[in-house]
């Protein structure tokens, strides 16, 4: 049986090891949850890459309908077509669109599916896709045709938590809370992802981080991909170390904050601390 | 097979239901989590939480059926063979370890000062140096520094430190009982949008338009659709001042999630008990007041009214005239509540006080009386529980 291990690139904790492998060998969908920015998306791109399997991304927006997945009927190219007495018309198969499910679904090998944010769709839409991701196959009603998968594919879905899901869905898959990780796997996701980065500027660089996030009253505390990307602004203006370097714990503003705080009332707050924090020292 | 973790889950009302048990097995046969404790907690966390918010109560419920299994209630703790504990001896310490256990006055001896050991000690124990645990320098124990020591339970089941994996509770902060920060607050919220399609029909249906013109064969049928929006309208009423200051903070929190998350969101403040007069801005509020009057003729009854505080003052404040304690009040509070609660279709109560507190203040319990006990504690829970409350 295929297992998924943390790849070189890619940190995973062993508890997210045992839910992603357990989700491969039950062939049930994994739902994975967490704070914004803590690799939920990219798990997905890792199990397939690390499986050796094609992913096949279904992005999920708010206007996004459960049976876009599955087909969709083309009724104004075929009314189009009727008019000028183009002769597919009398073949309905020409105006089925295929979605990304029944492209996985009838794919030869196995793929990873990935249902990205599917808390931004519509209520209903968890329970449109019941039957479907539990039976893995559809009926199409235009052509009379049942498709069922070759092939169980492997789906992950992920959610920022903004609606509830429903209860009917939840039961079929299995949960995934990725946790904020600690300094320790933190150092190791850094090293993943820039291997060359001094050892010093690392450690001041996740000091700063780790100081950021527990500042009382953000409203974004910093996640994992801010600090790469803030990580790789560091390298890019060859900061030294010492520029990171907090004197006597006391808050600085760190350089190049705008990467690790996207709001600007945290930004104001973080300020107003730091002006605090120097004042009591001075 | 662990119908007991199953059975206790549920009694700690998490919603676990025969499809996750099945499941949880299936895993099992298939060897996800291969005689290794650790992973078996990790697979049937993955199985059978659906839901951050109960994590921490899984976490807790795991430990007390772990700790069942780990050593059976009403047996006493000390018997246990000496053949079994000779075997881990022998299985573990080196030759040179063995060596040095005759520092101690020989392996019987050792055993029999271990066997003395266990049958004084009644609880799990870790560190310090007499008594049988992990971490300590005891000759007895696991990760110890006594290199004269026995190791017991650290290779053989890693059992003590798979139960540190749960007892950690590291999803302790999103428990739906503690208190909530913005993000939680957000979710809670939400559930007071109400994405109903109401009112006239406004929107043209493009999809429905084109179906259903496909299916009249090309004549132009129009499908009109109810625009979309959020109907829910919110009077937030804030105290402010007082017993209220240690709770400014969460209910400023409570009131920047509110802020984004509807379309018609008003709020005034009072201090302990709504009068005749609020006031929008603290700093102002000696000078630029807004008769409650006023208030209840501009917003409609389909508002809904949220109440923000810790109802905690004199119960005069409440039944008195003249009760205020700041200004003399024409009518009672009860009177302007009573007024305020019957003119709004819904409205709720939320107070940051812990609800086990709450029997401890008289006028909470009278506050709440006048909601008819639609009172909720400022937590997740609590959230959910007035949202379902404001929507119903």
């Amino acid at each position: 049986m295929a297992a998924f291990r943390s790849t070189e690139n890619y940190i995973a904790s062993r508890d997210l090891e045992v839910a992603v492998n357990a989700a491969i060998a039950l062939q049930r969908p994994l739902l994975v949850k967490g704070e914004p920015g803590t690799g939920k998306t990219v798990l997905a791109h890792e199990v397939a890459k690390s499986l050796g399997y094609r992913l096949i991304d279904w992005h999920i927006k708010s206007t996004t309908k459960a049976q876009q997945g599955l087909y969709e009927y083309d009724a104004v190219s075929r009314l189009r077509d009727g008019q000028l007495g183009d002769p597919r018309v009398h073949d309905i198969s020409n105006y089925i669109i295929r979605g990304k499910l029944w492209e996985a679904f009838e794919s030869p090998e196995p793929v990873v599916v990935l249902i990205d944010e599917i808390d931004k769709a519509d209520i209903e839409f968890p329970n449109d896709l019941l039957l479907e991701l539990d039976r893995m196959q559809f009926y199409v009603y235009e052509t009379r045709q049942t498709i069922v998968a070759k092939q169980r594919p492997i789906v992950i879905i992920t959610s920022n938590n903004e609606k509830e899901l429903p209860d009917a869905f939840l039961r079929r898959c299995f949960f995934h809370y990725i946790r904020f990780p600690d300094r320790e796997t933190m150092e190791r996701i850094v090293q993943a992802h820039y291997p060359d980065l001094r050892k010093d500027l690392v450690r001041e660089a996740l000091n700063v981080f780790f100081q950021i996030r527990e500042v009382p009253g953000l409203k974004k505390k910093p996640a994992t991909s801010e600090l790469l990307d803030w990580l790789k602004l560091l390298m890019v203006e060859d900061l030294p170390p010492e520029a990171l370097r907090a004197k006597e714990g006391k808050l600085i503003i760190p350089p190049l904050y705008g990467a690790l705080l996207k709001n600007e009332q945290d930004v104001h707050l973080f300020e107003r601390l730091a002006f605090l924090s120097r004042r009591a020292g001075a | 097979m662990f119908a007991t973790v199953i059975l206790a889950l549920r009694q700690a009302g998490l919603p676990v239901s025969l499809t996750e048990y099945l499941m949880l097995l299936g895993a099992m046969k298939a060897r996800v989590a291969e005689y290794d404790l650790d992973d078996f907690y990790y697979l049937s966390r993955a199985t059978l939480v659906k839901d951050e918010r109960h994590l921490d109560r899984f976490d807790r419920v795991f430990g007390e059926v772990f700790k069942g299994l780990e050593r059976p209630p009403g047996e006493p703790a000390g018997e246990i063979p000496e053949e079994w504990l000779r075997l881990i001896a022998e299985k573990v310490l080196t030759p040179e370890e063995m060596a040095k256990i005759e520092a101690l006055g020989g392996f019987d001896k050792l055993m029999e000062t271990l066997r003395q050991r266990l049958a004084e000690q009644k609880e799990r124990h870790q560190g310090g140096s007499k008594w049988i645990g992990t971490g300590g320098t005891s000759p007895f124990g696991a990760y110890g520094y006594n290199p004269e020591g026995v190791r017991i339970g650290q290779h053989e089941s890693r059992h003590r430190r798979a139960v540190k994996v749960w007892d950690k509770r590291e999803f302790r902060d999103l428990d739906d009982d503690v208190e909530i920060g913005t993000r939680n607050m957000k979710i809670a919220l939400r559930r007071l949008r109400r994405f109903a399609r109401e009112g006239a029909a406004t929107e043209l249906d493009m999809p429905g338009t084109i179906r259903s013109t496909a299916h009249n064969a090309g004549t132009l049928d129009l499908r009109m659709v109810p625009e979309r929006r959020n109907a829910v309208k919110v009077l937030l009423l804030l105290d402010i001042g007082g017993s209220m200051d240690d709770h400014v903070r969460i209910s400023s929190e409570l009131f920047s999630a509110a802020r984004s998350e509807f379309k018609h969101l008003e709020y005034y403040y009072f201090h302990n008990c709504p009068y005749e007069r609020l006031w929008r801005s603290n700093r102002r509020r000696r000078d630029e007041t807004v008769p409650t009057m006023e208030v209840l003729r501009t917003y409609g009854p389909d508002y809904k009214l949220i109440f923000v505080g810790d109802a905690s003052m004199s119960p005069y404040e409440i039944t008195q005239v003249g009760g205020s304690v700041e200004h003399w009040n024409e009518e009672s509070g009860r009177a302007w509540l009573e007024r305020l609660t019957g003119h709004f279709r819904r409205s709720a109560w939320l107070n940051p006080v812990p609800q086990d507190f709450w029997g401890h203040t008289r006028s909470i319990g009278m506050v709440s009386e006048i909601m008819e006990g639609r009172m909720f504690p400022l937590t997740l829970r609590g959230l959910d529980d007035m949202a379902h409350e404001l929507v119903r």
